[in-house]
């Protein structure tokens, strides 16, 4: 799981190293792929990526092409629905119900449950091995804040993975951090 | 005479009340805050994890961190707040936004959407669409009326549908349309545009009230 949105909030120095030891194969859960070169965009042009589960590939010309060339599996989610899952996986909740993508392709293979009698898709949790998080702020124990719209996907993804792994523009002593404004506890990071 | 997109986004802008939540989309959509009332204070949510979206900022004053979601750097008003994902779509899909206006490929007579893929042609993913006009309180697509040539207003869509959800409001440069009991009423006509012309440029079947005025801008 990365964080960032079109690029926004994303670990690009963890990105950088990635395609530095050029692991290849990955799977990746994300908001989107950003453009070419920024963000996960450069893990797509770098061939990298063996599937991508996200809600947009619209801005990035290269991941819609190996889509179509059958070279990059892409599973699209309705954002709403991607992030809750995500958040499911990292509440230890076996999944989310509901509306969105009622009634359309989304609901293909996907279990109907109603309740009060509205119907609801059951959206099973994800979880990752790997969460790739870019932090604003960061204290020596790994307490985390975040800025701004770089937030986004990256508390969410901190709690749904095995090994997290932050990146963070200032990395500052304990206690600079105040307890009411840590985002996500340094316990959650390895 | 003004440019369609002008045209709707103004006519949109109107729909606006003080204190509302409301979410744009990328494209026509995003005018519509440039023609609110002054002095009116509405609530532009952003789904990247901003409310208070404010306008472009000038060279120089640009946050890395602060864009909108097209991934354009935005400045933020007063009063501004910024959260995560997850609190962005619980807004969203929780029945917190008063009004979304997003575009469209197709809308059909029942009042339902496609407008986030072309199969085999043109896949860019949904986004934050069937979140949007699942939960929103109100949906109001802004829309041209016709694309190559073609109208958007058909009978049924032959896209992929966003939601099974009708939109309220569909507004084109020549139109405005509502829905109610798989039926689309012609309730305005634009700014010079007669009935005839509507129907005429119109793929769907139109039920056509006894009174239909012009677009008051």
């Amino acid at each position: 799981m990365i964080g960032g949105f079109l690029g926004v909030g994303t670990p690009e120095r963890i990105i950088d190293e990635i395609v530095r030891q050029n692991r290849h194969d990955l799977t990746v859960i994300a908001n989107d792929t950003a453009t070419l070169d920024k963000g996960i965009g450069k893990l797509v042009r770098a061939k990298l990526l063996r599937k991508a589960i996200v809600s947009h590939i619209g801005l990035n010309a290269e991941t819609q092409r190996q889509m179509m060339a059958g070279e990059l599996e892409v599973e699209l989610v309705p954002q709403g629905t991607l992030i809750e899952r995500i958040r499911a996986g990292g509440y230890g909740l076996g999944g989310v119900l509901t509306q969105t993508g009622i009634g359309t392709s989304v609901e293909a293979g996907k279990q109907r449950v109603e309740v009060g009698g509205k119907p609801y898709l059951l959206e099973v949790a994800l979880r990752a091995d790997f969460a790739l998080v870019q932090a604003f702020i960061a204290d020596y124990l790994g307490n985390l804040g975040y800025a701004l719209t770089g937030r986004n996907f990256n508390p969410v993804i901190a709690m749904a993975a095995e090994t997290v792994i932050v990146s963070a523009d200032n990395i500052v002593p304990v206690g600079v951090i105040s307890p009411d404004h840590v985002v996500t506890p340094a316990p959650i990071v390895d | 005479m003004e440019q369609p997109h002008t045209i709707i986004a103004r006519r949109i802008a109107k729909e606006l009340s003080p204190g509302m939540l409301v979410n744009l989309g990328i494209g026509i959509p995003t005018r519509v805050a440039n023609f609110v009332p002054a002095g009116m204070n509405v609530f532009f949510q952003s789904e990247n994890g901003l409310i208070g979206t404010g306008s472009i900022p000038e060279e120089g004053m640009a946050h890395p961190a602060l864009t909108d979601a097209a991934g354009h750097p935005v400045m933020a008003l007063p009063g501004a707040s910024t959260f995560d994902s997850a609190i962005s779509f619980g807004l969203i899909r929780g029945g917190h936004l008063d009004l979304t206006v997003l575009g469209a490929l197709q809308v059909d007579q029942s009042g339902r959407l496609a407008n986030w893929t072309i199969p085999n042609k043109m896949v860019p993913g949904m986004g934050g669409a069937m979140d949007l006009v699942s939960g929103a309180k109100r949906v109001i697509v802004a829309t041209q009326h016709a694309a190559k040539g073609a109208s958007k207003i058909v009978k049924k869509c032959t896209l992929p549908i966003t939601s099974t959800r009708p939109v309220d409001l569909v507004v084109t440069e020549l139109a405005v349309i509502a829905f109610r009991d798989d039926r689309a009423i012609l309730l305005e006509t634009g700014p010079g545009i007669s009935v005839a012309q509507v129907v005429a440029a119109t793929d769907a079947e139109l039920v056509m009230p006894n009174n239909i005025p012009e677009m008051s801008l």
